[in-house]
């Protein structure tokens, strides 16, 4: 797809165009008529299936003829695209930025002479703080989308194709995204077809929205104002969030909380830190609570939910688990507990669902804790099936966990963690990159699990969750060298005091292994369409 | 996990040589060495290692530090030799000696060696294929996350309550498991980094330019003769010495 | 369409796959090195765990089924381990290019047409010879020539289950997990 920048028409034509991938049955996208004029900012959006992905990699030219099967007709009117996916990690190509943004230029077999020159220049535009030789690997989420934008801008394209950019990122990071995504925007007439899950934060970046429908083509388009007033609740109930509908989550005030008294203390974590990656933090988790734990990407949340899990020693100070939750093993730290018993006692929901699956099958997955912790094959039954159920999981119970969606998987590693029943949940990140409806239910899941007596601790910087679901917000302060410290909001919902975060601003606090995979990872299985 | 590289001080003299001589030199002191099973040989080549060491910015503390396992791996040879066969002391010392000998210089030079240095020189010097050496290039940039995620992996399933305590068995399916999921992971990674790579252009036929011209000079093919006359000389002294025995006798 | 040639995504997934068993091996290294040194080990015994070196050059070819795929993925898995320090420096590639041309030629022998069980076992067997005969050329020189051959014979045997039984399981379980879609052995399945 060479086209030649300043080509009159520039008008991107696609007439009934669909897409089937080799090997499945539903057509990824089908029967779409659209036209895009030169320098329009479109944002495309529609219910997780619609298509989107596919529809922005056909324009990307992505879709090689052997992999599936086309229909209609596509035409970008000589347009030269260049597009950013939302995970960071696997665009990038070199260990080096400066390398990688000239790997693009290298395969256009553009003269040495002229290589350098436009790498420089790619990077100032999108605002990229370091030099040429900085490591890709130890770029936080937000700078390495920038430098993979930094890429496909060193080519010069006409369109630019973004499928989610900022799905994987925290606030801060993008914020990041949006800026440079404004000053490419600034610098010239490009086309922009965008594909975004949370709408309000790129809504000033755009002045049209296109709605997919899954196999059924263009259902709604036009100016953003008019396309949410007549569509808007359509939208919300297929789990897009559009803004102007906030999110009601329902039994979250629910009367059956139990008193203050009822809510017996499960697991106390003193003066812990590990080095590197948290510094020394107090925190205490009582049954029946909800405690959100916030703070920027590198404060060490991640870590502080492997510490609470029993997953990691600390590196100083102790993790106690108290009779009520541990039972006989209350004068053992949870990392020292055999994982049969750890698992029965306290159940860990990780970042990206895939890293916990173990078995080939749905079914299987739910039976293996149980299993593991000894209940008989009977009992086991009767767990898998009422978690089938309740997770809405019935239809895949003999799918591999694999080839789950996004959504699916969240629910069922949320499922597995609960097939142990154990009495405290620890969990990483449970939204990201969640669409609306899988949104609400998990915050009123986990609302139902504290209701019961049950412990939760979320690790999120999902600012929304954490006012729905959390009874008490405990901020992590401090975060990679050079970030704005955080405001440190003490978001609460009913009356709460923050849990003490000693510490602030450790310039030492360097970005965890955990944490920094665990943003480029996660959110892998997100929207797919 | 660290990889080698990164070992060694860039500043040092033959540091910054072309990767294919380093790692020919290297070849030569190394293989030349299989053919002999004395100690003497082996015992030559390892001090010309290690006096040429620092040449590329390898301290051989660091060395000893990062690579004891290479010498229990000698023992543990020299070892099986003297319990397991009829061989005595000398021949298992030799048999010793030659596993450090024939492994060191392979580390010297990719510990002072930087993996994108070594694919420009592979295809502008060597002209291997490019697509494959950067796509192998692109692919072992994941090495850091696919290694933190074993980590993760490992976690995961203890909390799930999958571990392996002291039972083999166990262990080996825990490793499976760990294993399968890594791959899993590894594959999708794969499968994404191919699209963006062809977004930009990588298969698109045209011939590519070369970002950082990688130059094979005279310093060079003089650094691969030194090699080979080392390795002349060592022979020379070896069977000078009476000492030299080769395989094929 | 010249479906011998390889893709960008053939070759990436290929050093992919290479890349994750460079970890995989390095995790069991650091795992057994606190073992291996307690015991010098009798070589054949331990040669009876050699398949799981081998398995890049069998899953490469079954994942990929293009020409070279064992030769490459077992290139740049060597070239992995020599870069992290294998303790067998640049021999490591030697041997790996030995195992993975052996695991190529019953691919080769097929029209790398097949991911079927008995090419993989052909296969791992080919590539636990090869490994085989390098330890013995390289390493036990002065043994007798049965202890060779037994050297030999328990490697191949290693090859044939661990590589091609246990790396022909692998693939399928892959393809199960719908992640192998771009490639032949995942099409295979039944659409979806």
């Amino acid at each position: 797809m060479n086209g030649t920048n300043g080509a009159p028409a520039g008008r991107i034509r696609l007439t009934g165009f669909g897409w089937r991938h080799a090997g499945r049955k539903a057509w990824a996208v089908r029967g779409v008529d659209l036209r895009v004029e030169r320098g329009e900012r479109v944002l495309l959006l529609g219910p997780s299936g619609a298509g989107k992905s596919t529809l922005l990699a056909a324009l990307a030219g992505l879709l090689p003829e052997d992999s599936g099967e086309r229909e209609g007709e596509l035409d970008l009117g000589g347009l030269r695209p260049g597009i950013v996916f939302q995970d960071p990690q696997t665009q990038l190509v070199m260990s080096r930025a400066g390398d990688d943004v000239a790997f693009g230029l290298e395969n256009h077999g553009v003269p040495v002479a002229d290589i350098w020159p436009r790498v420089d220049e790619a990077l100032a535009v999108v605002g990229f703080r370091y030099g040429r030789d900085r490591s890709t690997a130890a770029l936080s989420g937000g700078e390495a989308q920038r430098l993979a934008l930094a890429g496909a801008l060193a080519l010069h394209p006409s369109l630019l194709l973004l499928d989610e950019p900022a799905a994987n990122l925290d606030p801060a990071g993008a914020a990041q995204v949006r800026a440079a995504v404004r000053a490419i925007l600034a610098a010239g007439d490009t086309t922009l077809i965008l594909v975004e899950h949370r709408v309000a934060d790129v809504l000033p970046l755009v002045d049209r929205v296109v709605v997919l429908e899954p196999g059924g083509g263009v259902a709604a388009d036009g100016p953003p104002e008019v396309v949410f007033a007549t569509h808007g609740a359509w939208l919300v109930e297929r789990g897009v969030w559009v803004p102007g509908h906030p999110v009601t989550v329902p039994g979250s005030a629910g009367p059956a909380r139990p008193a203050e008294r009822d809510r017996p203390l499960l697991l106390r974590a003193d003066r812990v830190s590990v080095p590197g990656r948290l510094s020394t933090m107090d925190i205490s988790v009582p049954a029946g609570e909800a405690v959100a734990v916030v703070g920027p990407n590198g404060a060490g949340k991640s870590t502080l939910a492997l510490l609470l899990g029993g997953l990691l020693a600390p590196g100083a100070g102790t993790v106690t688990a108290t009779r009520e939750l541990a039972g006989a093993l209350s004068g053992r730290p949870p990392h020292r507990w055999r994982a049969a018993a750890l698992a029965r006692r306290i159940g860990s929901v990780f970042q990206n669902p895939e890293h916990q699956f173990v078995t080939a099958r749905v079914r299987d997955e739910l039976a293996l804790g149980p299993r593991r912790t000894g209940a008989g094959e009977a009992a086991v039954k009767s767990i898998v099936d009422d978690l089938l159920v309740r997770l809405r999981l019935d239809r895949l119970a003999l799918a591999n966990p694999y080839t789950l969606s996004g959504g699916e998987a969240r629910r069922l590693s949320v499922a597995t963690a609960l097939a142990t029943a154990p009495r405290l949940l620890i969990l990483d990140e449970p939204t990201f990159g969640q669409d609306r409806r899988t949104w609400v239910e998990l915050v009123d899941l986990l609302a139902k699990l504290r209701d019961d007596g049950r412990g939760v601790v979320a690790v999120t910087h999902d600012a929304d969750f954490a006012a729905a679901l959390a009874d008490r917000t405990v901020v992590l302060a401090g975060g990679p060298p050079g970030s704005p410290a955080p405001a440190g909001r003490a978001v609460a919902a009913a009356g709460a005091t923050t849990g003490g975060a000693t510490g602030a601003t450790t310039g030492a606090t360097t970005r965890g292994a955990t944490g920094a995979t665990a943003g480029a990872t996660a959110g892998q299985r997100s929207a797919r369409p | 996990m660290s990889a080698a590289a990164g070992l060694a001080d860039q500043r040092a003299v033959l540091a910054r040589r072309n990767p294919l001589a380093k790692l020919a030199a290297a070849a030569l002191l190394g293989f030349s060495l299989l053919f002999s099973l004395d100690p003497l040989t082996p015992a030559l080549a390892l001090a010309v290692d290690l006096a040429a060491a620092p040449l590329f910015g390898v301290s051989p503390r660091r060395l000893g530090r990062r690579y004891w396992p290479l010498l229990v791996s000698a023992a543990g040879v020299a070892a099986g030799q003297l319990l397991f066969t009829p061989a005595g002391v000398v021949d298992a010392l030799g048999l010793g000696l030659r596993v450090l000998a024939v492994a060191l210089p392979g580390v010297v030079a990719f510990a002072s060696t930087d993996p994108t240095e070594l694919a420009d020189a592979l295809v502008q010097n060597a002209k291997a294929p490019a697509r494959f050496a950067i796509g192998a290039l692109a692919a072992f940039r994941l090495m850091p996350l696919l290694a933190d995620e074993w980590r993760l992996l490992r976690q995961a399933r203890r909390a799930r309550g999958v571990d392996a305590g002291w039972n083999p068995l166990a262990h080996a399916r825990l490793a499976g498991s760990l294993a399968f999921g890594l791959l899993v992971g590894a594959i999708r990674r794969g499968v994404r980094l191919a699209t963006a790579m062809d977004a930009r252009g990588f298969d698109s036929g045209h011939p590519r330019t070369a970002a950082r011209p990688s130059r094979f000079t005279r310093g060079d093919a003089a650094l691969i003769a030194g090699a080979a006359l080392a390795v002349a000389a060592i022979v020379a002294i070896s069977v000078a010495a009476g000492a030299y025995r080769p395989i094929v006798s | 369409m010249d479906n011998r040639r390889w893709r960008t995504v053939d070759i990436v997934v290929a050093a992919v796959i290479a890349v994750a068993f460079g970890v995989v091996f390095y995790a069991w290294d650091q795992l057994w090195n606190g073992l291996e040194s307690a015991f010098p080990g009798f070589p054949p015994l331990r040669a009876l765990l050699n398949g799981v070196w081998f398995l890049p050059a069998v899953v490469g070819p079954l994942v990929i089924r293009k020409p070279g795929a064992g030769l490459f993925t077992e290139a740049v898995a060597a070239t992995i381990e020599a870069l992290l320090g294998a303790k067998w420096g640049l021999a490591t590639i030697l041997y790996g290019l030995m195992q993975g041309f052996g695991g190529e030629i019953p691919f080769a022998a097929t029209g790398y047409r097949t991911s079927k069980l008995p090419t993989a076992l052909v296969g791992g067997l080919l590539a636990g010879a090869a490994g085989g005969l390098l330890d013995v050329v390289l390493y036990y020189p002065t043994w007798s020539g049965a202890w060779q051959i037994g050297q030999v014979a328990v490697s191949a045997a290693s090859g044939m289950v661990i590589t091609g039984l246990g790396g022909w399981a692998l693939t399928r379980g892959l393809a199960q997990t719908g992640v192998l879609d771009r490639f032949p052995a995942g099409r295979e399945r039944a659409a979806v």
